[in-house]
């Protein structure tokens, strides 16, 4: 028992020692010769909203391929999945006859904001959140799985009904799933390029998306502009990376 | 007073795997048997967790299900409470919210005294504002009876709560349902394998072999001569 409190404030530590890192490198990068920061201010605002939005959609279809009743369930988990093979203009192309402005769905947006979706902040949401659902969707569904089936049963003998157990048992138990699902999907949304390109354009009111200003200072010859770019992203996406893994190990499936 | 009337079967392949009638007015029913004869299937289809393929079960005037009418009373609206033998304590919430959970029948601002009170009854208000990892296995015992019983259940389902307790800390506990029991003056349905269990707790004993009833009635009647069964 009382090791567990230490392994708990070991992963505490873990996590802050993770996070200083990644700021130590963003200051080193900065102190030597300076960052161009609106593409990166831009790219993180982007996956933060776009992870925002894949955890509610997220959560809410990884609950759905695990009802048991669910007719399909390995065509939907195909579809839900295929993000993760499709090459990313083909994930561009289907936003685009999907959500363009000469779709249904297009227009009906027109109609109601009042301008078009296509080459907006909004937009290059979208084009992030396409490509880290599935990420999102896989790791709630192992936290999901985590939670022991007798602590539902007994939610349920206690008087709690569907809703209740769901927000007052599985979600919390499923926690670490969750966040590190968040994790995956934000910094896949971070270094999302192609899909980000077609629908969302090269540039969103003037500023390009940090990935696509790595070519943008690479063909420009800023190379060194490029280089701590790359440097920086590396860093977060690593570092999303590690936290998200030590999370999902922490979790012990139950459930086949 | 409440009787628990309850006609279950239940298929596996073309035979049926269980097969059983019961009658549990207040007062403690054991269930006893050997592995594997369906004592933990039948709590699990009392309290809805799972369903009969045939069956009826009533609690007093109220049907719970009835198959041949199409009734199943959901899960969580079934009046009762149910300790699992892996006691299935919430080990995200402390020992006070545990029991609370399952108070939502009673006023916001009584809750926690209540909690409090049975806590201190069971002997384990001091892990109040622990979480379970921490408990022993007694005091764990402890605290999910403190949680069932919060609920005024009108039937009580215990599946061999104490099976992993050493004999002293069982008998102390085995005390404490009985005398709990009594005062709740509703059905408390008990699943043991401890003959020594059921002679000090049993109102009336069902004996289950490959899932049908074999012998039921007294301690004194179905236990006469049984030194020891599966202990």
């Amino acid at each position: 028992m009382v090791s567990r409190f230490y392994a708990e404030r070991a992963e505490i530590a873990r996590f802050a020692i993770t996070l200083a890192i990644v700021i130590a490198v963003i200051a080193y990068v900065q102190s030597s010769g300076g960052l161009t920061w609106q593409p990166l201010a831009l790219s993180l605002e982007i996956a933060l909203v776009s992870t925002l939005l894949t955890l509610v959609i997220g959560i809410a279809i990884a609950v759905l391929l695990l009802w048991p009743k669910l007719p399909a369930r390995d065509f939907i988990d195909a579809i839900t999945s295929v993000p993760l093979v499709l090459p990313p203009t083909v994930l561009g192309y289907y936003l685009i006859v999907s959500l363009g402005p000469e779709s249904t769905i297009g227009r009906l947006w027109e109609r109601v904001f009042g301008g078009q979706l296509v080459f907006t902040f909004k937009a290059a949401v979208i084009a992030a959140a396409v490509g880290s659902l599935p990420l999102v969707i896989r790791s709630v569904r192992v936290g999901l799985e985590s939670v022991e089936p007798n602590l539902v049963a007994a939610a349920r003998t206690l008087g709690a009904g569907p809703v209740r157990v769901f927000f007052t048992v599985v979600l919390p138990l499923a926690a670490p799933g969750v966040v590190a699902g968040g994790m995956l999907g934000f910094a896949r949304a971070l270094g999302d390029y192609g899909a980000t390109m077609m629908f969302a354009g090269a540039k969103i009111d003037g500023t390009s998306t940090g990935a696509i200003a790595v070519m943008d200072f690479l063909y420009g010859n800023h190379e060194a502009d490029a280089r701590q770019m790359a440097l920086v992203m590396t860093v977060v996406g690593v570092a999303m990376l590690y936290l998200a893994n030590r999370l999902t190990r922490r979790m012990h499936p139950h459930r086949a | 007073m409440p009787e628990l009337t309850a006609t279950i079967a239940l298929a596996r392949g073309s035979e049926f795997a269980l097969d059983v009638e019961l009658r549990c007015p207040a007062g403690i029913t054991c269930i006893m048997g050997p592995s594997g004869s369906g004592k933990s299937t039948i709590l699990a289809v009392l309290a809805g967790l799972q369903v009969p393929d045939r069956g009826r079960i009533a609690m007093g005037t109220q049907v719970w299900l009835d198959r041949d009418r199409a009734i199943a009373v959901p899960v969580h609206k079934r009046r009762l409470s149910y300790v699992f033998q892996s006691l299935a304590l919430f080990p995200h919430m402390s020992a006070l919210h545990n029991v609370e959970y399952g108070m939502s029948d009673v006023p916001r601002a009584e809750r926690e005294d209540k909690a409090m009170r049975l806590l201190e009854r069971l002997g384990v208000a001091h892990l109040a504002k622990r979480r379970p990892r921490t408990f022993s296995g007694g005091e764990a015992q402890r605290v999910a009876l403190a949680r069932a019983l919060a609920r005024s259940p009108q039937l009580v389902l215990l599946d061999e709560p104490f099976s992993s307790l050493d004999r002293e800390l069982r008998t102390q506990l085995t005390r404490l349902v009985r005398e709990l029991g009594a005062e709740l003056g509703v059905p408390v349905v008990h699943v043991t394998h401890s003959v020594g269990e059921a002679r000090l707790l049993a109102d009336q004993i069902v004996r289950l072999e490959k899932g049908r009833v074999v012998a039921r009635g007294t301690p004194a009647e179905v236990l006469a001569g049984v030194t020891s069964l599966e202990e």
